[in-house]
């Protein structure tokens, strides 16, 4: 009885699933719940946890219970810890989740909300868990060793190497196009930018009475900073008022730029206890809260969703960024679906805290669960603001013309309604001198937070709502950008150390200098280039972005590949083998489209090309002409890039399946780096006790 | 019920390292406390340094 009753709550589920899926993909209504989308989520979720991730975990991966885990054996009260599996699970998701499940549903809604949403459930079951749960395992059966030593252990030395080029300019990318998104977020806005600044502050106020007032005292520290953070919003507002206070604050995205750099070589050199760490803990209790926050608030609202399921830019032409629907909703939308990023946290920091191998399941494969969910909930506050306010926000001023009657004139003719008056108005609800051309996601993503939180908990404080998203955002954009760079700086000083012994030593001065020199300047030149290119620099780096983080990932499933395969488990290599050659495809159409399209706003040379025959015939304007130069050398740098991405990727691949077809055809490959089996005493004592 | 809010508040303290150097101490004790030549454990504000800085080694960020 007890059985069927279960049976009969699953199919049930299915069933609830399958119907509110089918609502969302079949309505061509004027709108639709955002609930349905909440349903068809927590159902397929449910579903594959239950299901595929149990059947990965017992006959795929074959999880042994009774087998110590590197935390145990190697127990040093520091790194490797044996540790409660909901406190695992609450590391295992900080670490995961940063801006990009909230950026890039964001972008991706300028399809419409079915693509994205269909792309973050089904990549999330199917690729992104999956990969994250396999690295989690191999690497919690080697030690914690992290995705560069194991590919390189399992594979070979290409696959090692590229893996690590590979991480080191992904966090290049990644860190210059969450600077972008911060500059474009406080450009000519006092508020914003008032209250982002007070974050540097705050955080070494808790930093010092961490270190020196009551030493270690996290939750006290942590409790003060969130007060201080939630009064710099309404001192922001107050800041924001007065008139030669708020002077200070107004600034142009070029001299924001260049504070954001100063400021990422500083935290990359300072102490970890003044300014990195003590961020780490505000923003961590921020973001969780928060995103628990617009969980209870669209759960209480159940907002209408305005945007179209499907809109015309499915063709290529969209404003945010250029490119069909496939392969680039798949780019866009990295984190949420599938992060080739997870697999640096899977492998390394979380398997070192793992008391036993069945927690493995829940860590992996439900830590990416939530964030899909989180990816989500991104796509709700994106998609529940009227389409045509929607891209007045993130439309750059290069697409639909600098002056706001242009940009109304180019959306209404679109098909999106919204008019000059309406956009005055929000902006000025929200506390802002505009909202126009506001591109990199965070901003609109702010607009529909506030106006969820506002009809959820009071209208009358939208501005402050604003703001405080803004901040939210911004604070963990920030934290990556610090941890970013300081992470790095160690690669770099790790590779270095190979030539020279003293550039290799992370407490060596010179060599700190040096190495976070370098780092910084890496991602500021893409910072400074998004920030001088008129079409806002999002629609270029986002896409870079994604490609290699997808590359990343193809990597990760390479490495689990390669070791299902090595393991004598062929007929279950397509786990993960078929994400891995849906991410082959989606990454080399990309990046062969960003490369050798034709389409100026699609492909790198077509643009660099354009540029300068525009350049050469003196039809730009002084200023555009001014910066063309820079931006065409920058088109091209961006094109070997995308190249060298797709390059490394190839490589790997091509090293995998020879070492397969090696295998299979009985000749030697590198062995097994598995540590062999010894019993768990946790498990023996548990049992007896 | 306030056995509950205990629960909570120890997985918080737990989960945010407030609890790290007792976690240490603990460790400390069951492991190095045996040996005659055994270190002296650290005093909290070494051993929070050192904690920090270890943490912020390696990838625990991400996007």
């Amino acid at each position: 009885m007890h059985k069927n009753l279960k049976i009969i709550l699953w199919i049930a589920v299915a069933l609830m699933g399958a119907f509110a899926l089918a609502g969302i993909a079949l309505n061509r209504g004027e709108s639709i719940n955002a609930l349905w989308l909440i349903t068809a989520a927590v159902c397929i979720y449910a579903i594959a946890y239950r299901f595929y991730a149990a059947w990965i975990a017992a006959k795929v991966l074959v999880l042994d219970e009774t087998r110590a885990t590197p935390a145990e054996r190697l127990d040093n009260g520091r790194d490797f810890i044996p540790t409660n599996k909901w406190i695992v699970f609450g590391h295992h998701f900080a670490a995961i989740a940063g801006p990009g499940p909230l950026i890039g549903p964001t972008l991706a809604a300028q399809f419409g909300y079915l693509p994205g949403t269909l792309w973050i459930l089904i990549g999330a079951v199917l690729g992104g868990a999956v990969q994250d749960m396999v690295m989690l395992f191999v690497s919690t059966r080697r030690n914690g060793r992290s995705l560069g030593q194991m590919a390189r252990d399992e594979i070979g030395v290409i696959g090692g190497t590229a893996a690590l080029i590979g991480t080191f300019l992904i966090m290049i990318i990644l860190i210059a196009v969450l600077g972008l998104v911060v500059v474009n977020a406080m450009k000519h806005s006092p508020w914003a930018t008032s209250t982002v600044a007070a974050t540097i502050p705050i955080a070494m106020i808790v930093g010092f009475y961490m270190r020196n007032v009551r030493p270690g005292r996290v939750l006290e520290a942590s409790a003060i900073g969130v007060v201080l953070l939630l009064l710099s919003v309404f001192a922001g507002g107050w800041i924001d008022h007065h008139e030669t206070l708020r002077t200070w604050f107004d600034h142009d995205g070029l001299p924001l730029a260049y504070a954001i750099i100063v400021y990422g070589f500083a935290a990359a050199v300072l102490p970890v206890w003044l300014l990195l760490a003590p961020r780490d803990y505000l923003s961590t209790f921020m973001k969780l809260g928060t995103i628990l926050l617009l969980t209870v608030a669209i759960v209480i609202l159940r907002p209408e969703i305005h945007m179209p399921a499907v809109t015309q830019f499915i063709d290529g032409s969209g404003p945010i960024f250029g490119g069909k629907l496939f392969p680039f909703v798949f780019i866009t939308i990295a984190c949420g679906a599938i992060s080739g990023f997870h697999a640096l946290i899977a492998s390394g920091t979380t398997p070192k805290l793992l008391m036993n191998e069945r927690d493995i399941r829940m860590i992996g494969y439900g830590g990416m669960l939530l964030e899909s969910f989180v990816a989500i909930m991104a796509m709700i506050a994106a998609t529940v603001l009227e389409p045509g306010v929607f891209f007045a926000i993130n439309s750059p001023a290069g697409v639909v013309g600098k002056e706001a009657v242009d940009a109304i004139a180019k959306i209404n003719s679109w098909g999106f309604a919204v008019t000059v008056e309406q956009m005055q108005q929000l902006a000025s609800d929200m506390g802002e001198s505009t909202l126009f051309a506001r591109t990199g996601g965070a901003p609109s993503l702010a607009v529909g937070m506030a106006s969820i939180f506002g009809s959820a908990f009071g209208k009358s404080m939208l501005a402050l709502w604003y703001h405080f998203a803004i901040m939210f955002e911004a604070i963990f954009i920030l934290t990556t950008l610090d941890a970013g760079t300081r992470v790095g700086r160690f690669m770099l000083q790790d590779m270095l150390g190979n030539f020279n012994k003293k550039l290799g030593e992370t407490s060596y001065m010179p060599s700190v200098i040096f190495t976070s020199s370098i780092v910084v300047a890496g991602w500021g030149y893409f910072l400074y280039i998004g920030v001088i290119d008129p079409n806002g620099g999002v629609n270029i780096l986002w896409p870079l972005f994604g490609i290699a983080n997808q590359m990343l990932a193809a990597i990760a499933l390479c490495v689990g590949t390669g070791i299902l395969v090595k393991s004598g488990k062929l007929k279950y290599a397509w786990v993960t083998g078929l994400p891995l050659a849906w991410l082959i495809a989606v990454t080399t159409t990309a990046a062969y489209q960003k490369i050798f399209s034709t389409d100026v706003r699609i492909g790198f040379f077509a643009a660099a090309d354009d540029m300068a025959t525009k350049l050469a015939s003196g039809v730009l304007s002084a200023e555009k002409a001014a910066v063309a130069p820079q931006l065409i050398f920058n088109q091209h740098l961006d094109a070997y890039l995308t190249l060298f991405f797709v390059v490394v990727l190839w490589v790997v691949i091509i090293d995998m399946l020879r070492l397969c077809a090696r295998y299979l055809a009985g000749r030697p490959v590198p062995k097994l780096s598995e540590v062999p089996h010894e019993p768990s005493r946790l498990v023996e004592n548990w049992v007896r006790d | 019920m306030l056995k509950k809010i205990k629960h909570l508040w120890h997985m918080l303290r737990q989960l945010s390292g407030d609890d790290a150097y007792e976690q240490y101490l603990k460790h400390h004790a069951e492991f190095h406390q045996s040996t005659v030549d055994a270190p002296a454990a650290l005093t909290r504000k070494e051993f929070y340094k050192l904690w920090q800085d270890n943490k912020w080694k390696g990838i625990n960020r991400c996007c």
